[in-house]
């Protein structure tokens, strides 16, 4: 019997086959999700901002890029994942208005897709797979098993990616 | 960077000025929705929610529930921006009112998607002029920009504002009662630069 467990705003958590692990309406934020194919444990990050070193109150780990892709990985690890086999894929990253007056806050959608990648670079995790951008907000759903990332947007098919 | 009170003080009255403000604001967007739609609009005492953000589902029916968000600047002596959010179907409900005939298909079409730009330009503008009268301070609002989505993707734009600011959301729960009950949310986020204002001008 599997599970799919749920990751909210700011949060993160893992898994290991047969389960699954979602994330709902996915925004401006990213999701990032990371697995390893043979010992097929994987996990999922819902980020809100790209950054923690801009930010002053910055000790809530799963709510930044960086931080939260770090830490992501560490867990992905302690429950049997082999860090040079990690592959990630991620959604999200949606601009919903048109208008964003503030510095924090242009553009935020792109720039927590730009860090994300940036972070995952860094630690050397292939992208395979992405689903980013535009104006609409996103459900997710990741399996470690077989990588399968799955989509869904308000009044549009799902998309497997 | 916000006048001689320090970022401290700012965080601890933070929540309990935009409560206040809140209230006021939501009370007098009744008034306008009544006007506009020329009848009796009752609005129960708002509830005014902070939650961490993995509760945002909790409100609403749930992360994916489909709403309508509008979304504007805030321009003038105070800068910041401001959301309305309200169910999808509480949406049409009042199209339907306006424009006099009831909305029946899924899509919603152009000119009832600008039916739900004005109502919002309506709520929002009668919220924030009252917050203007009360501060003595001027708030201009943009044109408000409208997106139809699930309640978390639209969330997700005020919640990284405050996100910035902390771990937490704050929102305004407004119930009006007209025929039917339209539930709806106003969140205030004013620039950080605005609240030494906003606090100067309620003599805090």
């Amino acid at each position: 019997m599997s599970e799919i467990i749920k990751v909210g705003m700011a949060d993160l958590n893992i898994c290991k086959s047969p389960d699954g692990i979602t994330t709902l309406g996915l925004g401006s934020c990213v999701g990032i999700a990371i697995r390893d194919p043979i010992a097929k444990v994987g996990g999922l990050a819902h980020i809100m901002l790209p950054d923690s070193t801009q930010i002053a109150n910055n000790s809530n780990i799963p709510k930044f890029a960086d931080t939260g892709i770090e830490e992501l990985v560490r867990q992905i690890v302690a429950i049997g994942g082999n860090r040079s086999r990690f592959e990630a894929k991620i959604a999200g990253g949606a601009q919903m208005f048109a208008f964003q007056n503030k510095g924090d806050m242009v553009r935020v959608g792109e720039r927590n897709i730009e860090a994300s990648k940036k972070k995952l670079k860094e630690l050397g995790i292939p992208l395979l797979a992405e689903d980013t951008g535009l104006n609409y907000g996103r459900t997710v759903v990741f399996y470690p098993e077989t990588g399968e990332f799955f989509i869904r947007s308000a009044g549009k098919p799902e998309k497997k990616i | 960077m916000v006048g001689n009170i320090s970022l401290e003080r700012v965080k601890e009255e933070y929540f309990d000025v935009l409560k206040e403000l809140g209230n006021i604001g939501a009370g007098n967007a009744t008034t306008a929705l009544a006007q506009m739609l020329q009848c009796k609009v009752d609005m129960k005492v708002p509830q005014v929610r902070l939650l961490n953000f993995n509760e945002i589902g909790e409100v609403m029916g749930g992360e994916e529930q489909i709403v309508a968000g509008i979304y504007l600047a805030v321009e003038g002596e105070i800068t910041g921006s401001m959301m309305f959010v309200l169910e999808q179907n509480a949406a049409r409900s009042l199209v339907g009112k306006i424009m006099g005939v009831p909305v029946e298909t899924d899509e919603m079409s152009e000119i009832e998607l600008s039916a739900i730009k004005e109502i919002g330009n309506i709520i929002t503008g009668a919220y924030l002029n009252s917050l203007s009268s009360l501060t003595n301070l001027k708030m201009l609002p943009s044109v408000p920009d409208l997106n139809i989505d699930m309640l978390n993707a639209i969330l997700s734009v005020p919640a990284i504002e405050f996100g910035i600011m902390g771990d937490k959301i704050l929102l305004i729960q407004t119930q009006f009662t007209d025929d039917v009950e339209i539930n709806g949310y106003f969140i205030l986020l004013p620039d950080l630069e605005s609240y030494s204002k906003i606090l100067g001008a309620l003599g805090l």
